[in-house]
């Protein structure tokens, strides 16, 4: 009786597993070919250079993948440019990311807060521009900033000022601006989504004993929307990383910030011949070593969070 | 929201309070609307009153011109693009979604074998900087001559590791086991129990994934700028980028243009916008 219990419990098990692989194998599937399998031929590629075989000194010859060991990461390293696009994004992230967070926080607090009342049309008006892509997004702020039809300028000069939003040293906080404009209301839906779970009795008990409304967002609020807060700051260092669009449309019209003004912009124009060395071996070098900052980024942010709370 | 009706009137705020939040509340509201009423006003101005005319101000009707300039610039492309984000958008969320749920079911509700190992891989899937993985896309889509076609958007756009972390959330929130059992009891095959009863439950949740798919893959840039090279096979981002770094352009046919291939995706987003919220909660709280 046991035994063909077991047995009968055994195969319930096996029968288990194998429906619920057979419900995750599509996406397992296609998981492999559109991550695991790229991943794994851009590591092997980041080995290898595209060298002209046969031919003399001035090349001919076919483009033949001969492997170069570390030569395109040590290319990588010792490239001014590329750090020069990793400082420009660091800098973009230190003072955006807490701006936006910031921002997206404190709208959040106030439309959760009893001053208002209707709130509808500021949720959806501050949500709306996450609808616009971000190139379109791009697009628009970008003849927002040209000198030619600015608004922003003509009312500045009616006043006597102006701004050169495309000078060298104030392009970075022109970017700045788009990507705040675009994910501040997505941000803030998610805080205020997290302000909403949190259950009304907390706050009665608070005020019961007292508190003020202002101990009760820094006592209540604030701390409970922590771990929403951290998941979108750890969203924005991974978005700011791979910094492409605002900067990509930006130099459309600026042609000096050059084809590697922010490092994905070079792991581009590596692949697509725009920077030099140029190639698949080149190009997967830099994605790699793109994606074990952001991951020692992340892994750093992670940490200081978790000693500070 | 704390019910108002409950808070005692000396905690009611006071009226200088409340008129000054609403004044910073207005002011952002100026500051994220402000660029779509520009848009909307200069999309119909001609290049001379763009550049004379105040920019929050209407000035002569030039939108009929814009049109036409619009449509002779892209080569009758234009509309073609917006169907083809809409297309390459349908298609990838409608797949992706259905991936994302089996999958959230499968990991749910089964006991299987390599449970682990693949939670991690869908961790690192989310938070690995996607467009990383756009050179290494090229590369192997090269390899099977998939390059400049729609499926080379399509299939990287349906793999959602986000999406699974939703569906194996609200499986598990919103599909009790004893339906399940009930369905099996009833002699139901588990693929027949999944489309009729599961999937039926889960109704609401997977308009929530459709509609991070659907925009994630509107709103991408890079991926088709790197698989796509044929004009007729571009979606709307990818052409208004081209239209962009046109030497010397009608400005207002190309501010049009981003306003009519913005236009879907607003409607859909205002249309559909409670799904969000319902998405972002259970993003953030879980």
């Amino acid at each position: 009786m046991t035994i063909t219990h077991e047995g009968h419990n055994r195969a319930r098990r096996r029968r288990e597993a194998r429906t619920g692989l057979a419900f995750v194998a599509p996406f397992a599937l296609l998981f492999l070919v559109t991550f695991v399998i790229p991943i794994a031929v851009s590591i092997r590629s980041s080995f290898y250079r595209a060298k002209p075989s046969g031919g003399g000194l001035y090349g001919g010859g076919e483009l033949v993948d001969t492997f170069v060991g570390a030569e395109n990461y040590a290319q990588v390293l010792g490239n001014r440019l590329f750090w020069d696009g990793m400082g420009r994004v660091l800098l973009f992230g230190a003072v955006q990311i807490p701006v936006m967070i910031g921002a997206a926080l404190a709208l959040a607090l106030l439309l959760d807060s009893l001053l208002v009342r209707r709130v509808t049309i500021f949720r959806l008006g501050y949500f709306l521009p996450y609808a616009i892509p971000g190139v379109v997004a791009a697009l628009v702020w970008t003849y927002i900033y040209s000198p030619r039809m600015s608004p922003i300028n003509q009312a500045l000069e009616a006043v006597g000022g102006g701004i050169d939003f495309f000078a060298p040293g104030t392009i970075l906080g022109s970017m700045a601006n788009m990507t705040t404009w675009t994910f501040t209301g997505y941000n803030m839906l998610i805080f205020l989504a997290a302000l909403q779970a949190i259950p009304g009795d907390l706050y009665e008990a608070a005020r019961i004993d007292g508190a003020s409304e202002w101990a009760v967002v820094r006592r209540i609020k604030v701390p409970l929307v922590g771990r929403a807060a951290m998941l979108a700051v750890l969203l924005s260092i991974i978005g700011t990383i791979q910094l492409f669009n605002e900067p990509t449309v930006l130099a459309a019209v600026n042609p000096w910030m050059g084809k590697a003004y922010t490092p994905m912009m070079m792991a581009y124009n590596s692949m697509t011949g725009g920077v030099s060395p140029s190639g698949a071996g080149p190009a997967s070098a830099i994605s790699i070593v793109m994606a074990i900052g952001a991951g020692l980024l992340a892994a750093g942010y992670a940490f200081l969070q978790r000693k500070t709370v | 929201m704390s019910n108002r009706a409950d808070v005692p009137p000396s905690l009611q705020p006071s009226r200088a309070a409340r008129v000054l939040t609403w004044l910073v509340l207005a002011l952002a509201l100026a500051y994220f609307l402000g660029p779509v009423y520009w848009l909307v006003v200069s999309s119909t101005k001609s290049n001379a009153d763009l550049f004379s005319t105040s920019g929050l101000l209407p000035a002569a009707n030039n939108a009929a011109a814009n049109y036409s300039a619009l449509m002779s610039w892209t080569q009758g492309n234009f509309w073609r693009w917006v169907a083809n984000s809409i297309l390459y958008s349908t298609i990838a969320g409608a797949l992706g979604t259905l991936l994302s749920v089996s999958a959230g079911y499968g990991l749910a509700k089964f006991r299987i074998p390599g449970k682990g190992a693949m939670q991690v891989a869908l961790l690192a899937g989310l938070l690995l900087p996607i467009s990383l993985l756009t050179v290494p896309l090229y590369l192997v889509f090269h390899g099977v001559g998939l390059v400049n076609t729609p499926w080379a958007v399509i299939i990287p756009s349906c793999v959602s590791p986000f999406g699974v972390f939703l569906g194996r959330i609200y499986v598990e929130s919103s599909v009790p086991d004893e339906i399940i059992e009930a369905a099996r009891l009833d002699g139901a095959s588990e693929a027949r129990t999944f489309f009729t009863v599961v999937l039926r439950l889960l109704a609401p949740a997977m308009v929530t994934i459709f509609l991070f798919i659907f925009v994630a893959t509107w709103n991408n840039f890079l991926l088709p700028l790197m698989m796509i090279t044929s004009p007729e096979l571009k979606p709307v981002t990818l052409g208004l980028y081209g239209m962009m770094s046109y030497f010397n352009p009608q400005y207002g046919a190309v501010l049009q243009g981003a306003l009519l291939g913005v236009l879907p995706l607003v409607a859909l987003f205002l249309g559909l916008q409670r799904y969000w919220r319902a998405g972002l909660a259970s993003g953030s709280v879980k």
